[in-house]
């Protein structure tokens, strides 16, 4: 089975390390690996670490960080033959890398199946850096590559400011979720996907609240187009920052749907898995009403025996 | 123990004493050069005379090289030019894709194991007409065995079906702009860029770190020094590993090793405080013929990969800008560590915001950290321009050129990567002297072929492959180039009161060769013969020291 894997992308300062101590600490039993640039400075809490070695740290409850210095490549080839493998697998890219880069590095890799991208910006600095002489370029880039943007450090500017840097990353990314947050503090389930298909676990709350937001649950108990309801999920008009589920396909075999922001990826799944989908956003985005008319809207086209509505309009994803 | 050797003619360096007869050695260092009359005044002494129809010179310096040109010749050659090997063949240059072929099959006959890898080396098809080589091709030498040719540039490798599917990339569906596709919509075999690149390296017989040289190969790079001239070499991105400075302190202590190396260590992977800590631990190690503590930065990419930094106007071909390797903070705060630990520090710089970056940020540095003679060196620094050089030399900085880059990839800078008039102000050796900046020329071997003549001679005439003049007024004198590979690029090292010249004091490293390269002409230096070398008053003839 592939391994899932998240970018986290940013230039320096933007928080990656913190986020990355944050997603250990928060793992909850599951095993996370962590690939760093480079060890120094405590690229992991102290308090987490369990040994380390020359270029690999063990962290309590079966997580690991790894250093990958020259050759990432190596090091992801490497990663993937570890026994037993992760559940998860982060990369922290460097302050100047293009996380676009590294994706499409990791697509040559087998055994590896991309999560997503999340670049960090720091609120108090990313608009200086947008504008450096130097720099700029590279924000842009990796601005433009990611899934989800993490304003991080957003308690140190003022609320109007912030406002403004948001809708300059959302104009500079045209297509990412832009998501504040203090010291990385996010749920886990918005940074990584949250489920583990060989456990069939959709979780059970149908709501829930967590750091402003909300985790909603739907029951697709008859057959769906999967491909085109993963596309109209990653619309930017339900604003949903993750969905995942298990459905009925057309085909008449079971598919997971994997949303991060506007990515979304359909693959097969194991015939034991329950069909529902997880849809997560931030609490004043969610409208439970018209996800529910979707998924409503799609099964009765299945039900009718009509085309998907808008099949041609979209390529599919790769 | 005092040996007197006569020569045709010395030539010292020293300009007090330029031109000398006789040259007095003792101890591997040098008493002096000048007449058999005054050097006999040293008392007992054995007059050697070896030498009596031989040019002696200061041993030449390498200021940018790699130890894995080794390694490489394990692998191989399918280069465009003749170059020989450290054993002393020359390899006649593959002038066609059919001849890198042919010679690709006479090498497979002779592999016994059938899994085994068939590796290949130095591959530019810039001279086929940019006839690309794929997989099919590759596929008629053996469709059994993976096949893997590295490109002259060292960022291209193209592999043949087995080696795909080793790598897992012999699949449709394959999205990368390193991964050209075929119209059956699989991989063409060429693989361009090191992320690229690994997946099927491994597979392919190059080490997991190409920059990687084990023993035998730094005992195969010294019979290159010895073939070339050169009896000082750096090893200018070096991993370092406490394994790798063991493996280098036991080869180089061997009597019989004979050249001086300079490994400086590489940057990647370690946070700038660990860097400079581990420097300064190494230098610690150093021996006379290992010197450690050096560091080398890389603050972009390159020129013809389109990965090089570069400010207005651009590429000529408008690809977009190219990428940083190092955060510019990161940058800063080595230089700043480093000059405050006395740690000498070399940056590849290629494209001109590069360039125009580390002097900024090093001047920032040596206001915290004043440093009267400091001498950080640009490497490559290929497209400075005037004002770069001149606020360099201000601050006291180093260059060391490409100047072989420009014969080898000279028509496709004009052409394609920048354009005529950057071209021809590309590797500005002049212009660097005119402003007073200290300067190297290098090869960059494997990249080009180690050669400190052959790259005087770029330095000197500058010819493209295709027999252009590019930057007329760029050239040097003989003169100028001479002292550029040795004690030019000795001065970069900071090893200038030590080599570089023939005079007292110094350490007995001397070129020993068959012609007079301030005689035989501007347009025939590449030419000069090397009969071999002195180093540390040990002699090295280049026809035995092949194995």
């Amino acid at each position: 089975m592939a391994l899932s894997l998240t970018i986290i992308g940013g230039y320096l300062g933007a928080g990656k390390t913190t986020l990355v101590n944050h997603m250990l600490r928060h793992a909850n039993g599951r095993r996370l690996a962590v690939l760093v640039n480079e060890f120094g400075q405590l690229p992991i809490d102290e308090d987490l670490i369990e040994a380390q070695g020359d270029d690999i740290i063990s962290i309590a409850g079966g997580c690991v960080c790894c250093s990958y210095g020259n050759d990432l490549t190596l090091a992801l080839m490497d990663m993937a033959a570890l026994d037993p493998p992760p559940d998860h697998v982060v990369l922290e890219a460097s302050g100047v890398a293009l996380p676009g880069a590294i994706a499409a590095s990791v697509s040559l890799l087998q055994g590896y199946a991309l999560d997503g991208i999340i670049t960090l910006c720091n609120a108090e600095t990313v608009m200086e850096q947008a504008a450096d002489t130097y720099i700029a370029d590279t924000i842009q880039r990796q601005i433009e590559d990611a899934d989800l943007i993490v304003l991080n450090k957003s308690d140190l500017v003022e609320t109007g400011r912030l406002v403004e840097i948001k809708e300059h990353l959302r104009r500079a990314s045209g297509r990412a979720q832009v998501i504040s947050a203090q010291h990385g503090a996010l749920p886990l389930e918005i940074l990584l996907h949250s489920f583990d298909d060989r456990e069939a676990a959709v979780p059970t709350p149908t709501a829930q609240h967590n750091h402003g937001f909300r985790t909603l649950s739907f029951s697709i108990p008859t057959p769906v187009d999967a491909r085109a309801l993963a596309r109209d999920l990653a619309d930017p008009t339900f604003a949903l920052i993750r969905a995942k589920g298990f459905v009925d396909d057309i085909s008449g075999t079971k598919k997971a749907i994997q949303v991060v922001a506007r990515r979304w990826d359909v693959s097969p799944s194991s015939n034991a898995t329950p069909t529902a989908i997880v849809v997560i956003a931030r609490a004043e985005d969610i409208d439970e009403d018209a996800i529910r008319a979707l998924i409503s809207t799609h099964r009765t086209m299945i039900a009718n025996g009509a085309d998907s509505p808008h099949d041609s309009e979209i390529a599919p994803k790769q | 123990m005092t040996t007197i050797y006569s020569a045709r003619k010395i030539i010292t360096m020293n300009p007090a004493r330029p031109v000398a007869s006789h040259v007095a050695v003792r101890d591997g260092r040098i008493l002096g050069a000048g007449t058999l009359e005054e050097l006999s005044r040293w008392g007992e002494h054995t007059l050697d005379e070896r030498f009596a129809d031989k040019v002696l010179m200061p041993g030449l310096v390498e200021g940018h090289a790699h130890t894995m040109e080794g390694v490489f010749w394990r692998y191989v050659y399918c280069g465009f030019f003749d170059r020989t090997d450290p054993d002393g063949k020359t390899w006649q240059g593959a002038t066609s894709v059919d001849a890198v072929l042919e010679r690709l099959r006479t090498a497979e006959k002779m592999l016994d194991n059938a899994d085994a890898p068939l590796t290949g080396f130095q591959l530019d098809p810039i001279y086929f007409d940019n006839r690309k080589i794929s997989r099919a091709d590759l596929d008629k030498v053996s469709s059994t065995r993976p096949i893997g040719v590295v490109h002259a540039s060292c960022h291209i490798m193209n592999v043949n079906s087995k080696a795909l599917e080793l790598a897992g990339l012999l699949r449709p569906g394959i999205n990368h702009p390193g991964v050209p596709l075929g119209d059956d919509g699989l991989p063409t075999g060429e693989l361009k860029g090191p992320d690229v690149m690994t997946p099927a390296s491994v597979h392919v017989g190059f080490d997991r770190d190409m920059l990687a040289c084990d023993e035998r190969g730094l005992l195969d790079f010294g019979k290159l020094c010895v073939r070339a001239g050169v009896t000082t070499v750096t090893d200018l991105a070096a991993r370092l590993s406490d394994d790798a400075v063991d493996t280098m302190l036991k080869v180089t202590e061997a009597k019989d090793y004979p050249a001086r190396v300079v490994p400086l260590r590489f940057f990647q992977g370690l946070t700038a405080k660990d860097l400079i800590d581990n420097a300064v631990a190494l230098k610690k190690r150093s021996t006379d013929r290992l010197r450690l503590g050096m560091v080398k930065l890389v603050a972009d990419g390159s020129i013809q990969g389109f990965s090089a930094r570069m400010r207005f106007p651009g590429y000529f071909n408008g690809a977009p800008n190219g990428l940083w390797y190092i955060p510019p903070e990161q940058l800063l705060e080595t230089y700043e560590r480093a000059l405050d630990a006395d740690i000498h520090v070399h940056t590849h710089t290629n494209g001109d915001e590069a360039t125009q970056l580390a002097i900024e940020l090093l001047e920032t540095a040596l206001r915290k950290h004043p440093s009267p003679d400091h001498r950080y060196t640009l490497q490559h620094c290929q497209l400075a321009d005037a004002a770069q050089f001149r606020r360099m030399a201000k601050l006291g900085m180093c260059v060391n050129l490409f100047a072989n880059h420009h014969f080898y990839w000279g028509d496709e800078h004009y052409n394609l990567t920048v354009g005529p008039e950057r071209a021809e102000r590309m590797n500005a050796c002049r212009t660097a002297l005119a402003n007073g900046l200290p300067m190297g020329i290098h090869s960059d071997a494997p990249i080009t072929p180690l050669g400190p003549f052959f790259t005087a001679w770029c330095a000197v005439n500058r010819l493209t492959a295709s027999g252009r003049v590019q930057g007329e007024y760029e050239k040097i004198s003989v003169e100028d180039a001479l002292y550029a590979i040795t004690l030019g690029a000795a001065y970069t090292l900071k090893l200038d009161g030590e080599i570089g010249s023939i005079e007292a004091g110094k350490r007995a490293d001397i070129a020993v060769l068959e012609d007079d390269p301030t005689e035989i002409g501007a347009m025939k230096l590449k030419d000069v013969g090397v009969w071999g070398t002195m180093q540390g008053g040990r002699i090295f003839e280049a026809t035995a020291v092949a194995s």
